[in-house]
């Protein structure tokens, strides 16, 4: 067997082992939460044999272990239970909210990933100048904002206060560039030349559209026009562009949250490598910069990047909690939340397992790219 | 005649950047290339030969600027060109070989791909072409398999093969000038001539200039027709290689060329009866499942030096690794003073680790950086001989003292503030610092300047005599040996081939693949490369092992 194979299916017999044990500790972790659960859902007023009678309707009368077992085999096969809370199938009230969530994270990972690579690679070719600065900024910003904060800023800006939110924020940014600007002009330092045009346009724009704030030239009419709806009612029926169109906004703030820590990841194992003599040989055969970065240096430098980008994409999956309220976006984060407070113990159990599962197999993933990739272990001597 | 001036290069300044200043490399050295010559430089590290190299190319290393002069390549000035234009003639009309293929190679692609990239990117094949002609070129630089050994990457390929597919390389748009830096100095004597009869022909038949950058006067000799001898980015000396071989005016050159005098004092014989110190007896060992050593046995006895000798992949260092403990032996044993020791060096007693020491080829790598000299050495002084306080400054100044370094200059010094030399002199006294029987010494001299290797010697030598080491001298380079060896051990593929004292090795009749070694060390001879491939032409022989 092609050694890539055999190690995948090694990687994917360790990663089932994994998944195994943390199961073990979700069970043990719910059943040593305080309080008993039938007790909880019928309430202080039931009698003793009421609940005893509901226990043993929920089958808590019997051990843990055969619990356990009952559990980890039903889910084996895609059942988790029925919902304390509604007694619905739980399988049924989690796929299309795992769809949700899987096409928001979708959506975000198609933004972001070439986003954050892209600007990575021009941070890299362009470092220590206007634009890489411009650029480590702008994310570093976006990351140290909490999601709730950037998710508002974004509706402010695109949706309820559309258009004069979008104004007011890029001329802040233009304002901002001004003042870099004059502060490295003041400083002696050449403003890198290649791009100074972009903050130029900016400054530009956004002192033009706050002037017109400030002195109300040109005033349209745009009471209720919004660019993208603040709200992310999806519904199992909706068409696709229009779920594109409502889960806009989430995606962006997605975007906004993880891109900062995939770019830099990008450009630190690019210039990493900058210093190689295969670099230079690669300069010295006379190829241009943006070569040499991108078929010279790239390849060598995606194994850390892979796995930076698979952190993150399991990170849209499993930590969109706070983004999906915001919106209202139905998704299992949601649920999850929805549950925890409804003391809804199975239905939590089977939305961590879930997100466990896609922790261990993108994490598997990128450890299995991260080596195909790497052609002393593609191809052995 | 002055058409017939391809590279013209006067005055040129380059200065380097050291904290906030800029301090000279290149101090304002003029230099002419004729089309279809070789121009050898050579010099000591820090001499400039690489910055001035690549100068030639319009390029120079992050850190640094042309500050002054003018290089003219076929009367194009390239200090004033756009960087468009200079990247177009880079690659395409200049071409680099470089020190290390292995490290110049992009290890995400393959050989043809990389040869064919910048034909491809310059316009002058299209890439079908291009791989044609590759493979025709490897032919002709005599690789093996020369259909097929492109489409592998360069882990794949030996070091010799991937030096030679390098100078494919720089062949690929049949350049004007190709500038050679150092392309042999990381490979094994063996090795060495085929890559110098590769470069050697690809620039005699393609009636290529070449500037030949060197530190080994032996090479330069065979590959270059004029040789400067640059020092402190400064000219020393230019002339014809036959009368600068014959004839050096300057004292710097003179005592470049009489570095390779060095005579260790040689040392009585042992007794019949002595017990070595160090012993191995037919150790085999392996890493994983892929053997590496062969029932290698030796003795090495007090107060004298055995040098191991052999090509990379032989098996040298992986024995010291043996006596040392790190690699545990699959059979056979190592004694010590005539007891055997536990083969995991876990199961060494403290003293028994401390009795043998190691003295490493990377000085720069290993010494922590982060230490200042005071505790690099005095920190095995309070591990081994448990001296603390004023006791281990006292040691660790008595032991500056003896490897002739001022104990009040260095002592509070980093690594980092101190020459090559200077480093690998703290190795020394690092290994001094366990009060050691015996040092293994694993190419001590091989990242070092003749000159300063030749003191390095020395110290070992003296050091020997008053303290009664025994040395394990790891080394491929023969002059090493024919310089500090009581006894030569010669390894191939794990085994030992030969063994006895130095005398008798250097003297005929040899082991044939003693003989190959012996016979494969450049001599100061102009017509020695040339001499070498017609003999061994003639007798049939293979250039090297790796042919074999």
């Amino acid at each position: 067997m092609h050694p890539i194979a055999s190690m995948a299916l090694k990687r994917l017999g360790l990663g089932l082992l994994t998944l195994l044990v943390v199961s073990v500790i979700i069970f043990s972790a719910v059943e040593m939460l305080p309080g008993d659960l039938a007790q909880e859902i019928l309430g202080q007023a039931a009698t003793p044999e009421t609940v005893a009678a509901f226990r043993k309707e929920l089958g808590l009368d019997q051990p843990p272990v055969t619990r356990y077992f009952d559990w980890l085999g039903g889910a084996v096969q895609g059942d988790f239970g029925t919902s304390l809370a509604s007694k619905r199938e739980i399988s049924d009230l989690m796929s299309s909210r795992l769809g949700n969530t899987l096409f928001l994270a979708s959506f975000a990972a198609v933004l972001s990933v070439p986003i954050s690579i892209v600007l990575g690679l021009l941070a890299a070719l362009y470092r220590n100048t206007w634009f890489d600065r411009m650029i480590n900024v702008l994310t570093l910003s976006s990351i140290s904002f909490p999601e709730f904060f950037v998710a508002y800023i974004l509706i402010l800006m695109l949706a309820v206060g559309y258009p004069f939110g979008l104004v007011w924020v890029l001329g802040l940014i233009g304002l901002w560039f001004l003042m870099e600007g004059l502060g490295s002009f003041r400083a002696g330092q050449k403003i890198g030349r290649s791009f100074s045009v972009l903050p130029a346009a900016f400054i530009l724009v956004g002192a033009g559209l706050i002037a017109n704030v400030v002195f109300g030239w040109w005033q349209p009419q745009m009471d209720g026009v919004t660019a993208f709806p603040s709200i992310s009612n999806i519904a199992p029926g909706t068409p696709f562009w229009e779920r594109v169109e409502r889960s806009f906004l989430p995606a962006l703030t997605l975007t906004l949250v993880v891109t900062a820590h995939m770019m830099r990841m990008t450009r630190a194992a690019i210039i990493n490598l900058l210093a190689s003599p295969y670099i230079e040989m690669a300069r010295l055969k006379g190829m241009n910069p943006w070569r040499v970065i991108v078929t010279h240096a790239l390849p060598n430098a995606l194994a850390p990047i892979i796995n930076v980008v698979a952190l993150n994409l399991a990170y849209l999956i499993t930590g969109v909690v706070v983004v999906e309220v915001v919106f209202v976006y139905p998704g299992l984060g949601q649920l999850m939340v929805d549950s925890v407070t409804k003391r809804d113990i199975t239905v939590v159990q089977a939305c961590c397992l879930i997100f466990a599962a896609t922790y261990i197999l993108l994490n598997l993933l990128a450890d299995v790219l991260a080596i195909a990739t790497n052609p002393r272990l593609l191809h052995p001597k | 005649m002055t058409d017939d001036i391809l590279l013209k290069m006067r005055g040129v300044k380059i200065d380097g950047k050291t904290g906030d200043d800029w301090l000279p490399i290149i101090k304002g050295i003029d230099l002419d290339l004729r089309r279809g010559e070789v121009l050898g430089l050579i010099g000591e590290s820090g001499a400039g030969k690489s910055t001035m190299g690549l100068a030639a190319m319009g390029y120079v290393r992050a850190g640094c600027r042309i500050s002054g002069g003018s290089v003219q390549f076929d009367g194009m000035e390239l200090t004033k060109a756009s960087e468009a234009k200079r990247r177009a003639l880079r690659g395409k009309r200049i071409a680099y070989v470089a020190q290390s293929a292995a490290a110049s190679f992009n290890p995400a692609h393959r050989l043809i791909d990389q040869y064919s990239e910048a034909p491809v990117k310059h316009s002058v094949m299209n890439k079908t072409e291009a791989e044609q002609d590759a493979t025709d070129l490897y032919r002709r630089l005599q690789l093996p398999n020369p259909d097929e050994i492109g489409f592998r990457y360069p882990h794949q390929v030996s070091g010799g093969q991937l030096q030679r597919a390098m100078t494919a390389m720089a062949m690929s748009c049949r350049p004007d000038l190709i500038i050679f830096d150092e392309p042999t100095t990381a490979l094994d004597v063996t090795t060495q001539i085929e890559v110098l009869a590769a470069i050697r022909s690809a620039v005699e038949q393609f009636g290529t200039a070449a500037i030949y950058i060197t530190h080994d006067l032996a090479v330069v000799a065979q590959m270059a027709d004029r040789i400067m001898v640059l020092r402190y980015g400064e000219l020393v000396e230019e002339a014809e290689t036959r009368t600068m071989l014959s004839a050096p005016t300057e004292d710097y050159t003179k005592s470049l060329w009489a570095v390779r005098s060095f005579k260790a004092t040689a040392k009585p014989e042992p007794a019949a009866d002595a017990v070595p110190v160090v012993s191995l007896r037919g150790v085999d060992a392996s890493y994983g499942p892929v053997p590496v050593l062969h029932g290698v046995s030796f003795d090495i006895h007090k107060g004298r030096t055995v040098a191991v000798v052999g090509e990379s992949g032989s098996g040298k260092s992986t024995a010291a690794r043996v006596i040392t403990g790190l690699l545990p032996p699959t059979s056979g044993e190592v004694l010590f003073n005539g007891k055997a020791l536990p083969p995991n060096f876990r199961r060494r007693s403290k003293d028994q680790l401390r009795q043998a020491q190691m003295i490493y080829q990377m000085a720069d790598t290993a010494l922590n950086p982060k230490q200042r000299i005071r505790d690099i050495i005095g920190r095995p002084v309070e591990f081994y001989l448990g001296l603390k306080g004023r006791a281990r400054d006292e040691r660790v100044r008595e032991l500056l003292n003896l490897i002739e370094m001022e104990p009040d200059t260095f002592a509070h010094r980093f690594p980092g503030e101190l020459s090559g030399g200077q480093k690998q002199r703290i190795g020394i006294a690092r290994a001094l610092a366990a009060d050691p029987e015996f040092i293994i010494c694993d190419e001590v001299t091989s990242a070092l300047d003749q000159l300063v290797a030749e003191g390095i010697l020395r110290l070992l030598d003296r050091l020997q005599t008053e303290l009664g080491l025994a040395y394990m001298f790891i080394t491929h380079d023969l002059a090493t040996v024919r310089a500090i060896a009581d006894e030569v051990v010669v390894m191939q593929h794990g085994k030992v081939v030969e063994q006895g004292p130095k005398d008798e090795m250097f003297r005929p009749p040899h082991h044939p693949y003693t003989d190959l070694l012996l016979s494969s060390v450049p001599e100061m001879d102009p017509d020695w490369l040339t001499d070498l491939l017609d003999e061994r032409a003639r007798e049939g022989k293979p250039l090297s092992t790796e042919e074999a």
